[in-house]
């Protein structure tokens, strides 16, 4: 026979062979059948196809357990309790849970294989999240690194969502990145805006997300998102709201503060809001929340510019917004209600927030924040 | 056919295999995973138990598609393109067994398994079982004696890296560094045995 033909033939040969073989394996060894998914104790029951990952599982049911990074097990986000015998927590699970987490079962839902029934409690608000496709209805520049992107919902058409909760925005493989990957970002509209999601978004070096949306989306371009999620809302107490928020950490105050005057909600609460920005460059929303605070009266704005420029013409608080907010909870805001604390903003601020309100008397589980990762 | 089934005492090229003529220490071979999960003992355990397994096995499955489906047709020319396909298959089918078989197992080797499709100690072992016309009962045996050398030499460089982890290393010889010249030293120790049996 020609040699040419056969060394060709014969590797494909084997290599037929070989797949065939894996192929039959997988038929037999991964047929795990049918197995059945039991949610927070009964409330939801699932007959799904076994074998695959629990987290995607999940999506194909439509119940979005919050992921990042698509299932790779490397942003741990998609954690889960289970209350059910999985197996032993595995290697690529552990970086990601704590003691507490370990003890009481919580795994990460990318890494668990469905191989029998399986009993898994998930927060509750999960049940609500839905993925939505949308449109990007526009982009708009607030400073030089911050955008407001505005997405109108098409299908479904409607989020309902408690101010202070986020999405998570999918973004499409572009450039070197090969998979489609999530990022978190709070929602800057307010609930009763029932048809779209604005959301602030600053340009990170590097930022996966940021990059994306700064440089690559368009008005008009598809896009989808995965929500709501979050815990982080307004309490229902009388205490006085001190809120504090740098950059794109004005989304959810944002929201929060205009569902209060539009709904009247939470009528008995003060609002305190400090926004701390470098020079006025970096400010955004001054006009709208200083028209707000004459609307509200139990409003009251606090910007705060810690290195105004000269030509800033700057007549309002100077410092690290930490300083003025010591400050004034020392000398101008009335105590008799008692005070919570909600902040949004970098790790560094935020540590830095929590420390001087627990210094002035503010319990620290009266204090909620959302950490920018 | 002009191959024996067994030509030189197994027992001898077993312990030439794992001692003498460690596929790690003589030939240097596999030695990317070597380095980087001899940090860590329990994965050195796990990965030096994978190495041993795939490599018995890809080796008795590799003898039988050399002897039997290449040499006959005379396409030995093709043997190298047909390990790697039959390693890399081989791999998969045993991966899947183990984790539907035993969870515990798979927890401790399976996770190693996709790395080993690419160590080139096993294609290594398969290459010297050709080039030295090995029969089968040979073939297994070096190929789990050269296994079972290379799970021994992890397993040492693990515990020795585990004590200089511990003591002070100059700046510039921290991680890699210090590695490679531990590993010249137990190159020389394994140099000691080689006089006592020679299977190259």
């Amino acid at each position: 026979m020609n040699p040419y033909l056969l060394g060709p033939l014969v590797v494909s040969g084997i290599t037929a062979f070989l797949a065939l073989l894996i192929a039959l394996t997988d038929r037999v060894v991964n047929d795990y059948g049918t197995v059945v998914i039991d949610i927070n104790k009964g409330k939801k029951r699932f007959e799904v196809k076994g074998g695959a990952p629990l987290l995607g599982t999940l999506a194909s049911q439509k119940i979005f357990v919050p992921s990042a990074c698509g299932g790779r097990g490397s942003c741990g986000a998609c954690k889960c309790r289970v209350t059910s015998e999985v197996g032993p927590v595995l290697p690529t699970e552990l970086p990601y849970l704590s003691k507490e987490e370990l003890a009481d079962g919580t795994r990460l839902a990318c890494q668990i294989k469905l191989k029998k029934d399986i009993a898994i409690e998930v927060p509750e608000e999960l049940f609500s999240v839905k993925r939505f496709e949308a449109a990007v209805s526009s982009i708009r520049d607030l400073t030089y690194d911050i955008k407001e992107v505005t997405y109108a919902l098409e299908d479904p058409n409607e989020i309902e969502f408690i101010p202070g909760q986020y999405v998570q925005i999918v973004v499409p493989p572009y450039g070197d990145l090969d998979e489609e990957v999530q990022r978190a970002y709070s929602m800057s509209s307010k609930p009763g805006d029932r048809n779209k999601v604005e959301l602030l978004i600053r340009l990170v070096p590097g930022g996966i997300a940021t990059t994306w949306v700064h440089k690559h989306l368009k008005q008009g371009q598809k896009a989808r998102l995965v929500g709501p999620f979050g815990e982080f809302r307004v309490h229902d107490t009388p205490a006085t709201m001190l809120c504090v928020a740098g950059g794109s950490g004005m989304a959810p105050f944002w929201s929060m503060l205009r569902h209060m005057e539009a709904e009247n909600a939470h009528p008995d609460k003060d609002v305190w809001y400090f926004f701390g920005a470098r020079g006025l460059k970096d400010m955004f929303y001054l006009d709208e929340l200083r028209a707000l605070e004459k609307r509200m009266p139990r409003f009251h704005f606090v910007p705060a510019l810690s290195e105004p420029a000269p030509e800033d013409n700057w007549t309002g608080e100077t410092g690290l917004v930490t300083d003025v907010l010591d400050r004034f909870i020392k000398e101008r805001i009335p105590k008799e209600k008692g005070f919570e604390g909600y902040l949004c903003g970098s790790p560094g601020m935020i540590n830095a927030c929590i420390a001087v309100m627990t210094k002035n008397g503010v319990a620290e589980k009266d204090i909620f924040f959302d950490k920018f990762a | 056919m002009d191959f024996e089934f067994f030509t030189m005492n197994p027992i001898a090229l077993f312990f030439a295999s794992i001692f003498t003529s460690n596929i790690l220490m003589s030939n240097f071979l596999g030695m990317c995973s070597f380095i980087s999960v001899s940090k860590d003992y329990k994965s050195s355990f796990g990965l030096g138990l994978a190495v041993t397994v795939v490599m018995t096995i890809t080796a008795a499955v590799s003898w039988v598609v050399l002897y039997y489906v290449l040499v006959p047709l005379g396409l030995e020319y093709l043997s190298f393109i047909v390990f790697i396909i039959v390693i890399a298959a081989v791999v998969q089918i045993l991966e899947m067994v183990i984790d539907r078989a035993s969870p515990a197992l798979y927890l401790s080797l399976g996770i190693f398994l996709p790395l080993i499709t690419v160590n080139c100690a096993i294609l290594g072992a398969i290459l010297f079982m050709q080039i030295r016309q090995y029969g089968f009962i040979e073939s297994v045996v070096f190929a789990a004696g050269s296994g079972l050398g290379w799970w021994l030499a992890i397993m040492l460089l693990a515990a020795i890296r585990g004590r200089v982890e511990n003591n002070p290393v100059p700046a510039g010889l921290k991680g890699a560094g210090i590695t490679m010249i531990t590993i010249g030293f137990m190159a020389m120790g394994f140099i000691g045995f080689s006089g006592m049996i020679a299977v190259q």
